[in-house]
């Protein structure tokens, strides 16, 4: 069951990544492809037993950054990215291509060494309850530098897309 | 975890990255290398959530915790930067924006 | 996969599209009907008997499946077709986590009355409430229209930022309950604090005094948290893009904004996705808030107890079960009558007022209940500890 569920998130997930780079028609589907990926990823999460983690990654990701892309996407009003030959030729593609496909050899050929298996965890391993007391336990700084990063980032946001009060 | 070996989430987490990676390097409009930057980062998180279960420490859960967090800062930030360019520029073509180069 | 697992989901499965998704749609026209000083709709029939027009819903299906279902020119094809569904599933997968029972052993099995007990519950229904965005999001866009695509735009960031307020304004609760899961919620609720136990600590009356125990309350969400209640309650609502927040439903320079390209069943199922989610809002709220399944000062455990000697396991649990299943259904109805109220009486917000109202006033109140029901935890704690 857990083999046929990683084969399914797993495919889906890298199917949309190239539908996200491959797409030259329009950044609405590659938004799509995107949002695809982000949820095929919150379920290899799960499948994980980190289960804290990919809630957020559906709630954060899937649920806001890429709402944000379709946002700004639909502000700008972008219909098609313009003249088809502004995108890539098809010898970058080519190369493209070859360096995925080469690293892909590269990975599973020469680096399948024997692991060992998975190790058993407590039950209570990435619960919310372990992450919230890891969080504001020992890494509470942690926490408290992403506050005011995220702080930051409002503020150059929202300055940075102001229009100009002329 | 059945039969599934640590392994292959590494392997699946790097093909991502690599997709991101020609992604990136290939594409010339602005917001799809945004989201290509954005699949790069979601392929680390993937990496280090495997790497956690396997050791067994929930610190790599952590870690990636805080890589959402900072790539939702710079979703917000490269998206409001993205915005004033092209309603500067009129266009999302990243050749465009080439008046640094020497 | 055990068979009470089985009953519990066909259960909640029949009672969401079977029996409320019909009924609101009724609900909508005579509530507002009543409260305007109108009769309604009542005149479709079926040989003649009009059932105080309950017939209208099937009426309506029938009328939406036979409508042309158009697709306008240029438009996103699969995009189009696929975001009335991505509008409704979330609002029905919802109901999944949700509790509308205990927990009771009859004939051999236990029957937890909440599909998946998942031990993150709340969570999970803000990460499936914020796929939702994107039925309503891709809607306007993929209609090629413009009015459609404003409305998208409004629809967008009033539903992200509205999210915010939604996940923060009930993490108070979760501080004073301790738990995400919902049937723990439920359970916690059951139990009573004294109202005037402080008296007993500052040492104004002596201890075990009668009637400061006998006066005791609920420990309802609603009594614990009532700011965080209606700042949730509002959060709910202007997610769902109902009541007075339907500016980018109904105001998009009068056209009905993102969902202008859609027709027959497709229009159908975003109004249903509306009101499932008005279900939703009325079952979340009374998990965490009102008291779940159970009445004031009767818990499961009691009741079960007391009518034990009685009809013995099987029918006490079977009769408990009724009880708290009719319980909480009495309260889901109670808060979507509410519902209806606010929407048939209240004008609709101005855009600006919503974003207001979302960034400027509720999410500071909601961070300033935290911060002042974690000082109202702390003095509890030591006081008790004394």
């Amino acid at each position: 069951m857990r083999m046929a569920l990683f084969w399914i998130f797993s495919v889906a997930a890298l199917g949309s990544a190239v539908g996200v780079v491959g797409n030259v028609r329009n950044p609405i589907n590659s938004a799509l492809n995107l949002v695809v990926s982000m949820l095929a990823l919150a379920g290899l999460y799960v499948l994980l037993e980190a289960q804290f983690i990919g809630l957020i990654q559906v709630m954060v990701y899937a649920g806001a950054i890429v709402v944000l892309f379709l946002f700004v996407i639909m502000l700008l009003n972008l219909r098609g990215s313009g003249a088809p030959n502004a995108e890539t030729q098809p010898l970058v593609k080519l190369a493209g291509t070859a360096l995925v496909a080469g690293g892909s050899y590269f990975l599973v050929r020469v680096l399948a060494t024997g692991r060992a298996p998975w190790p058993d965890v407590d039950p209570d391993y990435g619960t919310t309850r372990a992450i919230g007391e890891a969080l504001y336990g020992d890494y509470v700084l942690a926490v408290q530098v992403a506050g005011v990063l995220l702080l930051a980032g409002i503020i150059a946001a929202v300055v940075l897309a102001k229009k100009r009060l002329e | 975890m059945g039969d599934v070996s640590p392994f292959q989430f590494q392997v699946v987490a790097a093909l991502i990255f690599m997709i991101g990676v020609v992604g990136v390097l290939t594409r010339r409009n602005m917001i799809v290398m945004f989201m290509c930057i954005e699949l790069m980062l979601n392929a680390a998180n993937l990496s280090l959530v495997a790497f956690s279960r396997e050791i067994g420490d929930d610190q790599g859960q952590i870690l990636a915790f805080m890589v959402m967090v900072v790539a939702a800062v710079e979703v917000a930030v490269g998206l409001a930067i993205i915005i004033s360019l092209v309603r500067n520029r009129d266009t999302v073509n990243i050749e465009d924006a080439s008046q640094m180069k020497w | 996969m055990a068979l009470s697992t089985v009953f519990v989901a066909l259960f909640i499965f029949a009672l969401v599209l079977l029996v409320f998704a019909p009924i609101m749609t009724w609900v909508e026209r005579k509530q507002s009907a009543l409260m305007q000083d109108r009769i309604g709709a009542n005149r479709a029939n079926i040989a003649g008997i009009t059932v105080l027009g309950l017939i209208h819903p099937l009426a309506d299906v029938i009328k939406m499946i036979t409508k042309e279902d158009t697709m306008p020119d240029g438009a996103h094809r699969f995009v189009h077709l696929i975001s009335p569904f991505i509008a409704v599933a979330p609002a029905i997968i919802s109901f999944a986590v949700i509790p509308y029972g205990g927990t009771y052993e009859m004939w051999g099995a236990k029957f937890t009355l909440c599909v998946a007990d998942l031990d993150y519950g709340v969570l999970f229904l803000f990460a499936i409430g914020s796929i939702a965005t994107y039925g309503s999001m891709l809607a306007g866009w993929a209609g090629n229209n413009n009015f459609g695509m404003l409305g998208s735009i409004r629809v967008s960031a009033q539903m992200i930022s509205y999210e915010v307020t939604m996940g923060i304004s009930v993490v108070a609760l979760f501080m004073i309950f301790g738990t995400l899961r919902l049937t723990e919620m439920g359970l916690a609720q059951q139990e009573t604090f004294r109202v005037f136990g402080f008296m007993e600590h500052l040492g104004w009356v002596a201890r075990d005094t009668g009637w400061v125990n006998a006066i005791t309350l609920p420990m309802w969400g609603i009594l614990l948290q009532p700011l965080a209640f209606f700042m949730f309650l509002t959060a709910l609502m202007a997610e769902n893009k109902r009541a007075p927040f339907d500016t980018p439903e109904g105001e998009s320079e009068i056209v009905a904004g993102y969902f202008i390209e859609y027709s027959g069943m497709k229009f159908g199922l975003y109004m249903m996705g509306e009101w499932i989610e008005v279900v939703v809002i009325s079952a979340l709220l009374t998990a965490m808030f009102l008291g779940g399944w159970a009445l004031p000062w009767l818990s499961d455990k009691a009741l079960i107890d007391f009518l034990l000697p009685r009809f013995g396991a099987n029918i006490a649990n079977l009769m408990a079960m009724v009880l708290g299943v009719s319980v909480f259904l009495g309260k889901v109805v109670a808060l979507i009558f509410f519902q209806m109220l606010i929407r048939w009486s209240m004008p609709r917000f101005r855009y600006d007022q919503v974003m207001n109202l979302g960034w400027k006033i509720l999410l500071p109140l909601s961070l300033a209940n935290i911060v002042v029901t974690a000082i109202g935890i702390l003095i509890v704690q030591e006081v008790v500890a004394k």
